[in-house]
């Protein structure tokens, strides 16, 4: 990892339009994404992980904009581009992106050897025999047994966690600098996200990619990420090396999404779980987003947005209990149990 | 534990799909007994047969072969009218998708009478409008919800519209499949509280069907392992944690993420190759090697297994 961002987003907001209603999804999010590193987006669900991936890739559904803010990458701001034409060149060779269902990328009617091809012909300028050689190729680099005869199946003939490496193998034919991987296992078995996993890791060593994972199982996360970027109604909350985050997390809506792990659950006892719900995001969030559900609330809270207080030249957080005039709390005892935790 | 009331006995079922050359052998030899008042938990991978037994026990799929008794009394194959009733009444199932298994077109407060009018016909509506009203508190939902449709819900909410179905039937066993894989890290926690409170309060028995070992850890009694439609081991929850014998319980259990950056990152994934079974001539069998603590092997495995229960 180096020390130079390779996108860099600023003052980030997008709206949505809904039945005549306005909603903001992301509220002024910065975030600089260092090349060659693995960064983590966690957070529940409607939080924004997605919606912020999509801008880098000029995916925001129809009814969505970049009101304001920039996504500085390449010498381009993405905020500002209006044609499909400028967009296919960030798609076809910059930034790549696999989803949670495989077949949001792929067509039931081809065959995989030829949709992979195409991305092959398409990107890398190669056609024919040269090109049926590198797919192969590629389907071979990312597990796929028996590439002669899978080449020629449909996708209905692979399993899930199969089709999820020929979406790894498209996405790797464009040579990508950034791959977004949003909920890549989330609908997978355990062992066959463990290869899914080990298989991103390989492919981001060899090629030396910068990896973008979004999910909300923080195993996963604490496996794959670099970094990790905290978000909560639509703004990051806190960011910080993997281990600054799990090992001394700042915000409470940081403590209280670690709480909810079922390894920290003690048999017999209830679970951790948040109260209360994500706000409306509607209207318009005043102070702390977090404040009405987190027990640790100060006054201000309600009142002020805080700012970002650093904890580390790596690590920082959005809460006013980082400021220096607040009282002193200690974060919740679970937290130090994560830090004791043994493999059996 | 050997005198704790047996609720339901599964005994040697096998299930089949399609027949004759295209015929799948879905659940192969399955036995297992459950207890009154436990949590019993199957884990496996997609297409192993979890969700194939589950749906055996409610009589939704045919078994091909063996029995299902519950309390006794055989449930699986041709029954008569009042053991039919009895199972429809006393055995519930929770989905994985909440979404799917609601008539999107119905009222909340039908979707949750549904079954309670199939069975208790005889109840009036103010009846049956309280017994709607108790279950939705008893999940935490609100009593004005009644009048809404699923589609406005979030999913956690549709998930406890799910279970207040099953709960106003009043049964003692609930068959939970997945039940909490379609939800949010922090909703989830919020079910499986509500689902370990309903079980205390009302003495109901679970069979919890998951791939998630780190939930299952958490909230199951035992567990069975289930492997291409057989059983590979079967344990009280700690004990096979602490002790996995067989080559794929270890593999599923080094597989499970860690939420500890060190440890995740040294993890090493035991990846499991069913072609190290040699069953030609030493046949495999069910053995228990360690009280409660039941393994699936050969001669030869069954001695190294032995060897690594001393250890
Ligand atoms: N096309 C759209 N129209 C209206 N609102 C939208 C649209 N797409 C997303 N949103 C809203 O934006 C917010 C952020 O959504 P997003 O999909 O980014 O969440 P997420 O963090 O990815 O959640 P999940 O974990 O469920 O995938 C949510 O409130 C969502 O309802
Ligand atoms: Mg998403």
């Amino acid at each position: 990892m180096d020390k130079n961002p390779i996108l860099s987003v600023k003052d980030l907001v997008v709206r949505f339009k809904l039945r005549g209603r306005v909603l903001t999804a992301i509220r002024s999010v910065s975030i600089d994404v260092f090349q060659g590193e693995s960064l983590a987006i966690v957070g529940e669900s409607g939080s924004g992980k997605s919606v912020l991936t999509k801008t880098f890739m000029g995916l925001l559904d129809n009814n969505g904009w970049i009101e304001s803010g920039s996504i500085e990458y390449d010498g381009k701001d993405l905020a500002k581009f209006k044609t499909e034409k400028e967009w296919l060149e960030i798609r076809g060779g910059k930034i790549a992106m696999v989803f949670q269902d495989p077949m949001t990328s792929l067509s039931p009617l081809k065959t995989i050897g030829k949709q992979v091809e195409e991305a092959v012909v398409l990107h890398q300028k190669v056609k024919g025999e040269e090109a049926k050689k590198r797919t192969l190729e590629i389907l071979a680099e990312v597990g796929i047994p028996d590439v002669e005869t899978r080449y020629k199946q449909y996708p209905h003939e692979f399993s899930g966690g199969m089709r999820q490496r020929v979406v790894i193998a498209m996405a790797l034919a464009c040579k990508p600098q950034i791959l977004i991987c949003d909920e890549p296992t989330t609908a997978l078995d355990v062992t066959i996200q463990a290869q899914i996993l080990s298989l991103i890791k390989r492919m981001q060593e060899k090629y030396n990619l910068t990896v973008i994972f979004i999910t909300h199982d923080l195993g996963v996360v604490a496996e794959m990420a670099d970094r990790i970027a905290v978000m909560y109604a639509g703004d990051i909350i806190e960011t910080g090396k993997c281990d600054e985050v799990f090992f001394n997390p700042q915000h409470p809506y940081t403590w209280a999404l670690l709480g909810s792990l079922p390894q920290l659950g003690v048999k017999g006892e209830n679970l951790y779980s948040i109260a209360g719900t994500p706000p409306n995001l509607f209207k318009e969030i005043k102070g702390d987003a977090f404040a009405p559900r987190n027990k640790y609330a100060l006054k201000v809270d309600y009142v002020a947005r805080p700012p970002y207080f650093s904890v580390s030249e790596t690590h920082k957080a959005r809460t006013w209990l980082l400021d220096p005039r607040s009282p002193k709390i200690e974060p919740p005892e679970y937290i130090r149990r994560l830090k004791e935790m043994e493999v059996k | 534990m050997m005198d704790r009331e047996v609720l339901l006995s599964v005994k040697n079922i096998s299930i089949d799909y399609g027949s004759g050359k295209k015929v799948f052998h879905a659940v192969k030899d399955v036995s297992f007994d459950i207890y009154k008042g436990e949590t019993f938990g199957i884990v496996g991978e997609s297409g192993s047969g979890k969700t194939t037994i589950g749906r055996a026990i409610n009589r939704i799929n045919p078994t091909t072969s063996g029995d299902i008794l519950f309390k006794g009394k055989k449930i699986n194959g041709k029954i008569d009218k009042v053991t039919d009733r009895m199972v429809t009444e006393k055995i519930q199932m929770i989905f994985q998708d909440p979404m799917a298994s609601l008539n999107e077109r119905a009222k909340v407060d039908y979707i949750i009478s549904e079954g309670l009018v199939n069975v208790h016909p005889e109840y009036d509506a103010k009846k049956r409008s309280e017994m709607v009203k108790a279950a939705m508190e008893e999940v935490g939902l609100l009593p004005e919800f009644a009048s809404r449709f699923p589609h406005e819900f979030s999913g956690g909410q549709r998930q406890r519209i799910g279970i207040a179905r099953a709960v106003i039937m009043n049964p003692e066993l609930i068959i939970a499949d997945e039940p909490i894989s379609a939800l949010d890290v922090s909703i989830r926690a919020q079910v499986l509280n509500m689902l370990m409170k309903l079980q205390k309060e009302n003495g109901l028995t679970y069979l919890f069907i998951a791939h998630d070992l780190s939930v299952m850890r958490f909230i199951c009694d035992r567990i069975a392992v289930v492997h291409k439609g057989k059983i590979v081991e079967l344990a009280e929850t700690e004990e096979l944690y602490a002790h996995p014998l067989h080559p794929y319980t270890r593999s599923l259990l080094s597989a499970i993420p860690l939420p500890n950056p060190i440890l995740a990152k040294q993890k090493k994934h035991i990846v499991y190759d069913p072609s190290m079974h040699d069953y030609s001539t030493d046949k495999p069998r069910m053995e228990e090697l360690r009280p409660g603590h039941f393994v699936y092997g050969n001669e030869k495995e069954m001695n190294e297994y032995k060897r690594m229960v001393k250890e």
